[in-house]
């Protein structure tokens, strides 16, 4: 109780907290184990640390922190890709400072500048376009990753260069997909997760039809949560109620940003530069079918895949990481046998500790080491 | 990178690339805002609009209430001074 002290409007998130309590009280007598409920977000997982939201939480009710964190699932391979373009003489190498720090088999990208490679940390793809601008005789190459909550901002970018022919700018194409990303987590065979925390931002984007697969074909209950604590709070209640009264359906909880069907300029301007990749690997999950999104062919000059001979290798993660297992809810990050140890936020060895979004940076900094949750 | 960060539009300085520049928590930054433009809304009324903007692209109207409470949140989880931060360290200055 301690936290709720910090709740800007901690009478809501006692009245909250106490309707909470009082679903679970009316579910617990058919309930055989605590519920799950994944937060898929980072962002999400972040809010609820820093407001201790778990330790507000009945017994009954178990939180999974989930793999929506672009940067936590980044595979090796990929990284590898971004240092050995980064080494060529000619790139400059543009990223989102959150991807620096992400090991890679040989080193990080924050290794790479050390060692003279012209990586830059920038704050939006449009400034990597301005690069090209002043650039002319150097290639600027963008690193596009995040869900489809960036993916309108890469592909708006790529219509600009398009548009003013600039030549030298081009994009290597990592976003992800969510709802391939969350039917992946449900087919695991020992998956126990019981409803969801689906990210507002992605909605806002792509709509609520996206997700309601979830909902018709595996049966659970999912609620759009916006990322302020009594969002979190209220869109749980709304899971508990649709498991008091039998029902299973998508509800938008952050209804003041997220229309049902998406934004439509942002949607065009995805739909006209990205198409789906059969496959795409993603770190700790593996191989999954259509989680990625490729250029399409017309944009084949401004896709630094093609435009540059890249490595594409598959490396597998140190033997001792067991980021997958934590991603999936399966272990709690400090059952890894190196958290902590071999593997912390100064010295990450898997993705989940570089980002503050991470589950496993998230229960480094707060402290929790297995004993005191 | 995926939070986005409240900012009031303060004006458009290149309609055809749809373009304008917001204030963001003090700071004076240009952003492209073709994701909150139509028909009902053209680009000459959008000055004066709160917007979430994610990476240097507004992806939503919202109102000012929503804005002020979401800059409570980001700089409360400390998020807030982090993008400004990478908003004026942006490489493309260099
Ligand atoms: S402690 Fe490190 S290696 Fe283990 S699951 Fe977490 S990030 Fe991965």
């Amino acid at each position: 109780m301690k936290f709720v002290d910090e709740f800007r409007d901690n009478q809501k998130a006692q009245y909250l907290q106490r309707a909470i309590h009082e679903l679970a009280a009316q579910l617990e007598p058919t309930l055989s184990r605590p519920l799950q409920i994944m937060e898929f977000c980072g962002g999400h997982t972040h809010t609820i640390f820093r407001y201790g939201i778990e330790q507000m939480l009945p017994k009954s009710i178990e939180m999974v922190h989930g793999p929506g964190c672009p940067v936590c699932v980044l595979p090796m391979g990929r990284v590898d890709d971004c240092v050995t373009l980064a080494e060529r003489p000619e790139v400059i190498f543009t990223t989102f400072g959150d991807a620096m720090r992400v090991p890679g088999s040989r080193k990080s990208l924050l290794q790479a500048r050390a060692d003279g490679a012209d990586v830059r940390m920038v704050y939006s793809p449009m400034d990597a376009l301005t690069l090209a601008r002043k650039h002319p005789e150097r290639e600027v190459v963008f690193f596009a990753l995040g869900f489809e909550t960036t993916m309108p901002s890469t592909a708006l970018t790529v219509l600009q260069a398009e548009r003013e022919g600039i030549k030298n700018f081009s994009l290597f194409c990592n976003h992800i997909t969510t709802a391939p990303t969350i039917k992946a987590v449900l087919d695991e065979p020992d998956l126990m997760l019981d409803g969801f925390l689906a990210p507002g931002h992605v909605a806002m984007v792509i709509g609520l039809q996206p997700f309601e697969f979830i909902a018709r074909d595996y049966h659970k209950p999912l609620v759009i949560t916006g990322f302020e604590p009594l969002d979190i709070l209220q869109s749980l209640w709304m899971v508990l109620k649709q498991f008091t009264e039998n029902r299973c359906v998508v509800e938008n909880q952050y209804a003041r940003v997220v229309q049902p069907t998406g934004n439509q300029a942002g949607l065009q301007a995805i739909h006209n530069v990205f198409e789906t990749r059969e496959f795409f690997e993603l770190r700790g999950l593996g191989s999954i079918d259509h989680s990625g999104v490729s250029m399409r062919a017309n944009y084949t000059p401004y896709d630094a895949e093609r435009k540059f001979a890249m490595p594409n290798l598959t490396v597998t993660d140190p033997k001792d990481c067991q980021c997958g297992a934590v991603i999936k809810g399966l272990i709690k990050p400090w059952e890894c046998q190196i958290f902590g140890k071999k593997c912390n936020p100064e010295n990450p060895m898997g993705a989940l500790m570089v980002s503050s979004e991470g589950a496993c940076a998230a229960y480094y900094n707060h402290g929790y080491t297995g004993k005191a949750a | 990178m995926c939070l986005g960060i409240p900012a009031q539009i303060m004006a458009i300085t290149d309609a055809e690339r749809c373009m304008a520049k917001v204030n963001v928590g003090g700071v004076l930054r240009e952003v492209n805002i073709a994701c909150i433009v139509d028909e009902e809304h053209p680009i000459e009324q959008c000055v004066g609009d709160w917007t979430l903007v994610h990476v240097g692209f507004a992806l939503s109207r919202i109102d000012e209430d929503e804005a002020q409470r979401t800059l409570e949140l980001l700089a409360e989880l400390g998020e807030l001074q982090q993008e400004l931060d990478a908003m004026e360290r942006s490489g493309a200055a260099a």
